[in-house]
């Protein structure tokens, strides 16, 4: 066993650890969002498509790259896209144009922005 | 290592630090959004200092070049357009397509490099390494294409949610799992060469398919979680195929996430994960509504919908628990729209939400949250259940073994299974069609407890009538 294997596999179990320990503490509300936000992170495989797409060079490893670059491009982008569009849906008070009295989101929108970080 | 190596190595370990950033934001609706815009940013990142490491080393073809760029660009655009125009009840089958063509692309990164390799002297000099990660990476990777494509199929109702079983069926798929074995250390020791990654593929794809069909509908939220994490752990496999860091760190990331929802819903329905994969067992969707069943003892009290409207209109609490019938009844507008009325008239509502009250982990959220129902008052399984008791009413809608109280019980098919103590509050108004039976196939307790009254309708047509009703009580 090289050095070098040794030192991915050290990162891919730590990488593990990090995953559960951040991934815990996710309310079940966010449990859709949070799925299909990770979904899009492995979207990062569309840098192992390019990478690959060096080494290409007959028809057929082309044609790998081709339908590899499709499924990736699609993974990333669509991933990213409709998490983003779900998360907006989640306000603290009813959107104004629907609701009443915005009693709730008064003492919510500070709580809001102190949590940013 | 030159100042140009060590500055990608640099922006690929920022692109892993946002990552996991981003999900770190994620532990909180309004943090939420932040956290996925900085992961996308940090995929931006990724993604760029690919492109510069490919143009400063010239070592793509200009063919490859053209082809990979032709192929980003038809998928960049349909990922963009399913995205934006898919409804959010549809959500668990974009999820598990998205799944699908992730785990999909792990796959070709390994095969696409073992060409690579047979092309240029073989590859018999490759070390185990590669040739092991290669084997673990279409294995999985394959299992997840077909596996996700199946389940999204079913999803999408373009596949009977039912179990789909055949005579043979586990005997077949044990087979097919020694085969792929079977290549894949065929594969690791040297031999074979690429006919034998193509029969391992074929394999894994076969056991992907006939793994899933005969898995039922009702089931889908743990086989989502399951293949994500299968998709995450397939592209750190590839990560360690072509020696890229960011693929090995997100890879174990969602693999990570994938592996404790999986855990979560298959504690929340109560199954084992062993009993899930064998398959075979409820019908899923079709909940035999229709059959009146005949409740062993008690009787049934039925409420109209005006005596339903008043008692919720001089409530001071009201908790409405909402299952998987709303979302197949598409109602949640009307459900969140009621709830709004009653808000404003000074009710203090929450909804409490059991983990698989939806088709995926958190649907139900995600469908209360596009009807304007605000985050605060959605309560998950522990928040909620002290405060039935203080509950002046329950509306249930749409939901059956989540609130049966049979659970505490040992000795039943929901023995053990965490339920919503609905039957704590002082009065109880279910909103279902019939006393038919839920997944489980049992009868429920709740129904024929003297503080409950059915009120047997079609939910969107029942909300929107309270709603109505609601109207003579609040001004």
């Amino acid at each position: 066993m090289t050095t070098a294997l040794f030192t991915d596999i050290t990162i891919f179990v730590l990488s593990l650890l990090v995953g559960f320990e951040v991934i815990t503490k996710v309310p079940a509300t966010l449990h859709t969002p949070l799925m299909s936000g990770s979904n899009a992170i492995h979207g990062v495989v569309v840098i192992g498509v390019m990478i690959l797409a060096a080494t290409a060079s007959s028809p057929v490893g082309y044609a790998v790259v081709l339908v590899a670059a499709i499924f990736a491009a699609m993974n990333v982008t669509g991933g990213y896209v409709v998490t983003d569009r779900m998360l907006e849906m989640f306000r603290s008070h009813p959107a104004p144009a629907r609701s009443g009295p915005a009693g709730a989101g008064g003492a919510a929108a500070p709580r809001a922005k102190a949590g940013s970080r | 290592m030159t100042g140009f190596a060590v500055s990608t190595d640099a922006l690929y370990l920022l692109a892993a630090a946002c990552f996991v950033l981003g999900l770190h934001l994620m532990n909180s609706p309004a943090s939420a959004r932040r956290g996925n815009q900085l992961s996308a940013a940090g995929m931006t990142v990724a993604i760029l200092t690919t492109i510069a490491v490919l143009a400063r080393d010239h070592v793509i073809t200009a063919a490859a070049a053209t082809v990979l760029g032709i192929g980003l660009a038809i998928g960049a655009v349909a990922g963009l357009v399913t995205a934006r125009r898919i409804k959010m009840t549809a959500m668990p089958q974009l999820v598990s397509l998205f799944n699908a063509v992730g785990g999909g692309a792990a796959a070709l990164i390994a095969l696409g490099d073992a060409i690579s390799h047979a092309g240029s002297g073989g590859l018999a000099g490759l070390p185990v390494r590669t040739t092991l990660t290669t084997f673990l990476d279409v294995l999985i990777g394959g299992i997840t294409f077909s596996g996700s494509l199946v389940a999204a199929g079913k999803l999408a109702g373009r596949i009977p949610g039912r179990p789909l079983a055949f005579r043979g069926g586990r005997a077949v798929n044990l087979l097919l799992a020694l085969i792929a074995v079977a290549c894949g250390i065929t594969y690791t020791a040297g031999h074979g060469g690429l006919p034998i990654l193509g029969v391992l593929a074929a394999a894994a794809l076969a056991l992907g398919i006939l793994m899933t069909l005969p898995i039922g509908g009702a089931d889908m939220p743990v086989v989502i979680s399951l293949l994500n994490a299968c998709t995450g752990t397939a592209v750190a496999m590839a990560g360690f195929v072509i020696n890229s860091t960011p693929l090995i760190i997100a890879g174990a990331l969602v693999g990570a996430a994938g592996g404790i929802l999986t855990k979560l819903m298959a504690d929340a329905m109560n199954r084992s994960l062993v009993s899930i994969l064998a398959g075979g067992f409820g019908t899923g969707d079709e909940h035999t509504d229709a059959l009146p069943a005949a409740s062993g003892g008690g009787t049934v009290r039925e409420v109209t919908v005006d005596d339903a409207a008043l008692q919720l209109a001089y409530a001071a609490k009201v908790v409405i628990v909402p299952g998987y019938g709303l979302a197949a009844a598409q109602a949640q507008h009307e459900l969140v729209e009621l709830a709004q009325a009653l808000t404003d008239h000074g009710v203090d509502v929450s909804y409490g939400i059991h983990p698989v009250a939806g088709r995926m982990p958190g649907h139900m959220n995600v469908l209360l949250a596009e009807a304007n129902a605000p985050y605060q008052q959605m309560k998950d399984l522990d928040e909620i259940n002290p405060a039935f008791a203080n509950a002046d009413v329950v509306l249930v809608v749409g939901a059956n073994d989540v609130t049966n109280p049979a659970a505490r019980r040992p000795g039943n098919a929901v023995s053990g299974m965490p339920i919503l103590d609905v039957d704590k509050a002082r009065s109880i108004i279910v909103i279902k069609r019939s006393l038919g039976h839920g997944y489980a196939g049992i009868d429920n307790e709740l129904y024929t407890n003297p503080k409950t009254q059915m009120l047997f309708s079609d939910a969107k047509a029942a909300l929107a009538a309270l709603h109505t009703a609601l109207g003579a009580y609040v001004h």
